[in-house]
């Protein structure tokens, strides 16, 4: 299996100039291509920050990160746009679909971003939604929708730019237990029939039940890393 | 188009204060597009008491007559004089005129008058003598009688009837003396005008200035002012600079046109101080949608949309609310302006007293050019144009990660 993440000796110090705050002390890791992987720990352990730079959304202090054989902490800000648009699907705690654009157009506009023709994106829309289950809710805005709806358009936006691997920041934080569950299943369902690559980040005991790899972060550091 | 869309449907997200703004915008527009529009109207009367009614849009004189208006610098009403009309397309009318002074009296009253000996067809093109007369009748071209202005009128005591005296120095030092029946008496908006015009048919005015088939002016009327410039470059080319002088009613009345200008810049300094207050408006607007959208910001960041492009939405969203407001605001204001270009508001009393002391009739009139509104129209852009620059720089200065947490 390919490597598509890959991090070397990642330490991020917040407030570096004050009182420096240690969140990442020297994470080393390597995700696979189609791996299914939870990276878990308490509150304040570090997980949410090494998603954000494994997602390019922050520089690490120190180290290297590659994605997909790219290493990213030396890309500027404008290159890292261009770079999370092609290769990273995000999904959020709080969905963070535009709240102005129907579903159909906020899977839509991932496409739009990267310039895709018009018949493309209308055949991948139709597509994406199809499969996440929200067919017939394709013209409805995100406040007509439920929270487990709105996850699953989110979802959809992520896969529409035929991304490397999907970052799922606590994908189910907002949701009950039908949707969690639902949720689970059709990424479970594209990580196996696609062989699409999830990292969660996550508290909840449903989706560390459901993964086949738990990473566990603390104080910064990997301190379990268990495959099933 | 689904950008267009975004920018469309981001501005409606919050209503209220979409309509605020735009209410905003709307008023100022439509303030600033009525004031403009009463200021034009106002100029626009002004040059027509002072220009359609009286000078015309240009003249020709003999060259040296403006610096030293006296009869002996009249010129002969030529053959090629009386087609200049047909020099240019814009001209409607070239009405001959010979103008001086005169020693007006009556029994034992006497006042220094202004003699127009004009032709009474002609004439109707510009002054409309006809139309001013408060008693008596018109003259015709051969007739040998006056028309007196009401207020010289009332100082003579003359009536329909009476006879007046006039006595001045002709062409070229000629006696000039004469017994007139007044056949008529008008009134002219203009206090200073009222005061002291006399008119006689051309052929009788020649004759008492001893100055046959000679004119002082020969006055030149235009549809439209836009027109002038060119008539009067059309008049030029045929006629001698060595012998004639050929004017526009700005190089004949500048004391008016520095006062249009001086009045057009403090108008303009109230409306940039009405627009900057509107702008501390739109900006607040601004500064509210961009802290409110920061989280949103920097998702689409982190789903991969650029910077610039969010930054242009974000500054079509600015530009579509000032477009609106000033579209509305032209919208409204146009029939208003229109309905008191039609229906000028007649001032009484004082306020009349005043007008009239400024030589300007007591009408409050508007003017409807397209210009006036796509003016405004466009200030309004320019201005949330350059209001819209902020979230983008805002959005230039983000990092999603932080955006984020917000």
């Amino acid at each position: 299996m390919s490597i598509v993440i890959k991090t070397q000796n990642i330490t991020k110090i917040y407030n570096e100039t004050a009182v420096p705050v240690h969140a990442l002390n020297g994470v080393d890791l390597e995700i696979h291509k189609g791996e299914f992987t939870a990276i878990v720990g308490p509150s304040g352990s570090g997980k949410s920050t090494l998603l954000n730079i494994i997602g390019g959304l922050d520089n690490p202090t120190e180290g290297k990160i590659e994605v997909d054989g790219v290493d990213i902490s030396t890309l500027s800000q404008n290159k890292l746009i261009d770079f999370r648009q092609k290769k990273i699907g995000f999904v959020f705690q709080a969905y963070n679909l535009i709240p102005v654009l129907t579903a159909r157009e906020n899977v839509e506009f991932i496409m739009l971003l990267q310039n895709r023709p018009k018949k493309e994106r209308d055949k991948r829309v139709e597509e994406l939604l199809n499969e996440v289950g929200l067919k017939d809710q394709i013209n409805k805005r995100p406040n007509q929708l439920s929270g487990g709806q709105q996850q699953r358009v989110a979802v959809a936006r992520a896969l529409a730019s035929h991304p490397k691997f999907i970052l799922a920041d606590e994908p189910t934080a907002n949701l009950d237990s039908k949707s969690t569950a639902n949720l689970l299943d059709l990424m479970a369902r594209l990580n196996k029939e696609e062989n699409m690559t999830f990292v969660f980040s996550t508290h909840d005991q449903r989706v560390m039940d459901r993964a086949r790899r738990i990473i566990t972060i603390d104080d910064g550091r990997v301190v379990s890393d268990i495959k099933r | 188009m689904l950008y267009l869309k975004l920018a469309w449907r981001n501005i409606w997200r919050n209503k209220r204060r979409t309509l605020i703004t735009i209410a905003s915008i709307l008023f100022a527009v439509f303030f600033a597009s009525l004031m403009r529009s009463l200021q034009e109207g106002s100029y626009s009367l002004m040059v027509d008491n002072m220009v359609s009614f009286f000078s015309g849009y240009g003249q020709v004189h003999k060259k040296g007559y403006w610096d030293e208006k006296h009869i002996n610098n009249s010129f002969e009403y030529t053959e090629a004089l009386q087609q200049i009309a047909a020099s240019d397309k814009n001209i409607t009318a070239s009405v001959p005129r010979i103008e001086s002074f005169a020693l007006a009296a009556n029994e034992d009253r006497s006042k220094g008058a202004m003699v127009f000996g004009i032709s009474p067809e002609e004439e109707e093109h510009i002054m409309q003598v006809s139309k001013k007369l408060q008693e008596g009748s018109y003259f015709k071209a051969e007739d040998k009688s006056v028309i007196v202005a009401q207020g010289l009128a009332q100082f003579l005591k003359l009536g329909i009837g009476d006879t007046l005296v006039l006595i001045s120095q002709g062409y070229h030092g000629a006696n000039a003396a004469g017994k007139y029946p007044v056949v008529g008496i008008a009134k002219f908006p203009l206090p200073e005008l009222n005061k002291q015009l006399v008119f006689l048919p051309l052929k009788e005015a020649q004759w008492f200035y001893a100055a046959e088939n000679r004119l002082t002016s020969l006055a030149i009327m235009v549809e439209k002012p836009k027109q002038m410039e060119g008539a009067m470059a059309a008049i030029k080319s045929k006629l001698s600079e060595e012998e004639y002088e050929v004017m526009n009613w700005q190089e004949m009345t500048p004391e008016l046109v520095q006062q249009i200008d001086l009045d057009r810049s403090s108008g303009k300094m109230m409306f940039a101080i009405l627009y900057v207050i509107i702008g501390f408006g739109i900006f607040g607007t601004i500064l509210m949608m961009t802290s409110e959208r920061r989280k949103e910001f920097g998702v689409l960041m982190a789903i991969g949309m650029k910077r610039l492009r969010m930054g242009l939405v974000t500054w079509v969203e600015v530009v579509m609310l000032g477009l609106i407001g000033a579209i509305l605001g032209i919208l409204c204001s146009i029939p208003i302006s229109y309905y008191f270009k039609v229906n000028p508001i007649r001032f009484t009393g004082d306020m009349a007293k005043s007008y009239e002391n400024f030589g300007i009739e007591p009408l409050l009139q508007t003017a409807v050019d397209m210009s006036i509104y796509f003016n405004q129209a466009f200030w309004v852009v320019l201005m949330t144009s350059i209001l819209a620059l902020y979230p983008i720089y805002k959005i230039y200065r983000m990092r999603p990660v932080d955006a984020m947490r917000t």
